[in-house]
């Protein structure tokens, strides 16, 4: 293990981390337990340094680790480990934004935490509070077959250009970017800044550049982003973002915590005046600042070379042809594969962090892994003949579940196994709905495969239910004095080049959510056509194009209704216990700081 | 002074290997017997621990010391493969029944093969020796002691079990600090400015009294005792029952409560 540690050239990594932050952090704390700091002022200071509140206490704290591009070394892989055993819960939680969580931890350890982190490269700063979040990139950036060019260069450039700049420290909001590698994979329209990489060829030359997408975002109200121009070159990437955010910056709604994220100011003001200001701020910007504004983009990558492994595997050739299908990706350079684990509604315990660190050095050309957009991780650069024994070392430290990229892999959020606004037990449901998906092989339909199911256990959206085809958020159901935990659904949701948000079906109780799921899924296999996937047969019900028998959301009602009963409670006292508990079921909720 | 009891608690491999044939100090090996049999550090003894556990009487630990050749003057070291947390137990009921020259091998016996230091399979025999008895009851806590303890804000009482049984039930105050917050990368504990921070940072001071629990027997809670020590903490108690007796006399417990913390853990 200390061989791994050392193993990494800190020159190769990218060094996130300031060391002083922590002693800083242990200071106010200090101070704030001996009431010399107020509780709102720690607390401003405690999100800027990404440690969130916790479900009904304030002795505990979550941990969030920014993971810029999601790119985690083995090194790091080792140390969260270390840190999941000492200070957490022996697992660690993978986040829909690439981030990677430590829940329940003492608020007292945080320092420590951030001085180990520190250690390997890691910063939790700006994870939390109104700055600028992890910036994203798509986990195939640099090897999907669709890209025009790799992104993860600007991503990464952008994140160290940010972090911990002034312009970043006191926004109105949160603020997010996430960059793609194309079309298909990523989500430009759901976010704040969305950039999706292109290229320009005129006659003359050919120019890099992006897509830029502005103001869409889930939450309580949720908008599709806004394309900014035809194409905004490479050089104008610092520029454009700079405006965006100081326009944000001074516009944006600082009273009314409910509609205070950028999307709400681009609907106030409307798309052409909030556009116009954009594109003249940035030309300010361009004549004034152009010096002090560089990024430094590094496209220096290698790509090692690993050696063919001559031991030979006794597999199960069913279950690895399974898994082969749902769980690699084939990248444009050729020979090589990526490699996708599913991981439970992102838990990962920390032996297997552990095994994932040895895996990356054994089988990843690139000698890092990249946490995806689903709860999950990917190990790229895996060489074609390495898949069978990089399949069966995956089995023995349990990460081999099929399903990855298919509807098998629901994303729940943390609900109330962490978060103080939850309602509901979230982050369980989508963990019984992945097992009961895999029991009855749905992974393997095609039909299916494009299809998503994600969980909120509340409005706010951190599951993303919103650009789910199937998407539930958490809600408390009452019958008489009894109440059960009950899901709103929503139907039709993308997040693709068609993005639109999910429209809203009926309520469903917790219990019953895995029944009308798999209802859904046989009524449309009886009534598709034969081009038809569940994905698209379900967009065309939702704006009312399909022309079989189910033409509407209203005419899927009528079908699903009989699941919206609500039984008596000495006849089915397990309908009125949410997942995980045995107790009878009330909604509860603290002071939220919105962990998204 | 304060240096020396401070070195005492552990001992590094260098050093043992320098006392391996020393008369004056005994190796007691807490592995099961088994284990023991296959290889061992030279000469040292076996002890497994369950013996103990399964008769915890101060004239049973007696007598078994005494014939490995123990007495009241004989520098102890303890050793086993379950990072200092079994050995720990033992090195305690050492000083309870009034042996305090013992000292814990800062590695496990994993590390210290793994280092290259010498094993061997040789059983050795020594001489039965007398050993006064000499019980030290202010390093132990009752059930009945720890319950007056529990809302006197002089006295901390720290559990050292995994944070999840923590938030599952505790014992009404108690705080948590998990067994496996003392251990460093290589040693089973920490460096003395790295422990003491732990407990700064919970604004826990020397002259606190401190008992330390943990799920049954006294192990994990026993390195604890150790750590606490080994940073000159004086007025340390061990609850050696542990959280097992606490529960089986239905004595109150505090529980986190609305949150599905387990389903939150990957296991
Ligand atoms: S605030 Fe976010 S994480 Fe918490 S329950 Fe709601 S959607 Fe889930």
């Amino acid at each position: 293990m200390q061989n791994q540690l050392d193993s990494i050239n800190p020159s190769e990594t990218n060094n996130w981390a300031r060391i002083e932050e922590s002693a800083h952090f242990s200071k106010m704390l200090k101070l704030y337990r001996q009431n010399k700091l107020g509780s709102d002022s720690f607390r401003r200071f405690r999100l800027q340094h990404g440690a969130y509140g916790t479900r009904m206490t304030d002795d505990y704290a979550m941990v969030r680790i920014k993971i810029p591009a999601g790119e985690i070394h083995p090194n790091q892989l080792i140390k969260i480990a270390q840190l999941c055993d000492s200070f957490s819960i022996g697992s660690a939680h993978v986040s829909t934004r690439q981030n990677i969580q430590l829940h329940w931890v003492v608020l007292e350890d945080v320092p420590e935490i951030m001085a180990e982190l520190a250690k390997v490269g890691l910063t939790t700063r700006e994870a939390c509070g109104n700055t600028i979040r992890n910036i994203m990139c798509s986990p195939l950036s640099g090897v999907c077959t669709n890209e025009m060019f790799d992104s993860t260069p600007y991503a990464l450039a952008l994140a160290k250009f940010l972090l911990r700049n002034p312009l970043n420290q006191n926004l109105p909001r949160k603020f997010k970017f996430n960059f793609t590698c194309c079309e298909q994979h990523g989500m430009a329209r759901i976010v704040d800044v969305g950039l999706v990489p292109i290229i320009n060829k005129s006659e003359q030359n050919t120019q890099q550049g992006f897509k830029v997408f502005l103001g869409g975002g889930l939450g309580n109200k949720s908008y599709v982003g806004h394309q900014l121009e035809e194409f905004t070159p490479i050089e104008d990437l610092l520029y454009t973002s700079i405006a965006v955010i100081k326009i944000f910056d001074r516009l944006g709604n600082r009273k009314n915590l409910a509609r205070n994220r950028m999307r709400y100011l681009v609907h106030e003001l409307g798309w052409d005046e909030f556009k116009k200001l954009i594109l003249k701020e940035r030309a300010i910007i361009r004549v004034t600042q152009s010096i002090i504004t560089n990024i430094t983009v590094n496209h220096h990558k290698h790509i090692q070379n690993i050696p063919k492994f001559n031991q030979n595997t006794n597999l199960d050739s069913l279950a690895y042809t399974r898994w082969l299908k749902t769980n690699t990706i084939k990248q444009k350079q050729q020979n090589y594969y990526s490699v996708f684990l599913t991981l439970e509604a992102g838990d990962i315990t920390s032996d297997q962090l552990r095994h994932l660190a040895n895996i990356c050095e054994e089988f990843s050309g690139e000698r890092l892994i990249r946490n995806g957009f689903s709860q999950d991780v990917v190990i790229r650069w895996v060489h074609q003949d390495h898949l069978q024994m990089l399949y069966s070392k995956l089995i023995s430290v349990g990460l081999s579940n099929p399903g990855a990229m298919t509807i098998a892999s629901p994303i729940g959020c943390s609900g109330t196994t962490s978060c103080n606004l939850a309602l509901t037990n979230s982050h369980r449901l989508a963990k019984e709905i992945q097992r009961k998906l895999l029991t009855l092989k749905i992974d393997q339909d095609d039909d299916l495969k494009d299809a998503t199911i994600k969980i909120s256990g509340c409005p706010n959206s951190c599951g993303q239910h919103e650009i789910a085809t199937i998407g539930f958020y958490g809600g408390g159901g009452r019958s008489g004095k009894n109440m059960y935990p009950i899901y709103q659904m929503s139907l039709g949701g993308r997040s693709d080049d068609d993005a639109m948000l999910g429209v809203n079906c009926l309520r469903i109780p917790a219990k019953k959510v895995i029944d009308t799921i798999l209802k859904i899924i046989s009524i449309f296999k009886k009534d598709k056509k034969p081009d038809d996937d569940l994905k698209s047969w379900i967009n065309k019900i939702v704006n009312e194009k399909n022309d079989t028998n189910i033409r509407s959301i209203s005419d899927l009602k009528k079908l699903l209704l009989p699941f919206t009963k609500v039984p008596d409670k000495t006849e089915s006292s397990d309908f009125y216990y949410d997942y995980g508990s045995f107790d009878s079921y009330h909604t509860r909720t603290g002071k939220g700081e919105c962990a998204a | 002074m304060k240096e020396e009891t401070l070195s005492n608690i552990t001992i590094d491999p260098n050093k043992l290997t320098s006392e391996i044939n020393d008369h004056d100090t005994r190796i007691i090996d807490v592995r099961s017997k088994s284990d023991y049999l296959q290889h061992h550090i030279p000469n040292s003894v076996n002890l497994p621990l369950s013996k103990i556990l399964s008769n915890d009487s101060p004239n049973h630990l007696l007598t078994l010391i005494q014939s490995f050749g123990i007495d009241d003057t004989t520098h102890v070291v303890v050793y086993d493969n379950t990072f200092g947390a079994l050995a720990s137990r033992l090195t305690w009921s050492l000083s309870y029944i009034g042996h305090d020259n013992v000292s814990l091998l800062d590695v496990t016996y994993d590390k210290w093969q793994s280092l290259g230091y010498e094993t061997n399979s040789k059983i050795v025999d020594f001489e039965i020796k007398k050993h006064k008895l000499n019980i030290n009851n202010s390093i132990l806590s009752t059930i009945n002691y720890l319950e007056q303890k529990i809302n006197d804000n002089k006295t901390v009482i720290v559990d050292n079990r995994e944070r999840l049984n923590f938030l599952e039930h505790h014992i009404p105050n108690a705080i948590n600090i998990p067994y496996k917050m003392f251990a460093s990368q290589n040693k089973i504990l920490k460096n003395p400015k790295e422990l003491k921070q732990i407990f700064e940072n919970r604004n826990i001071k020397e002259q606190d009294e401190i008992i330390t629990y943990c799920g049954s027997s006294g192990t994990l809670s026993g390195l604890a005792y150790n750590a606490l020590k080994s940073i000159g903490f004086k007025n340390i108690k061990l609850y050696v029952r542990s959280f097992k007796e606490w529960r089986q006399q239905n004595k109150k417990v505090e529980k986190q409560n609305n949150a599905n913390y387990w389903d939150l853990s990957a296991e």
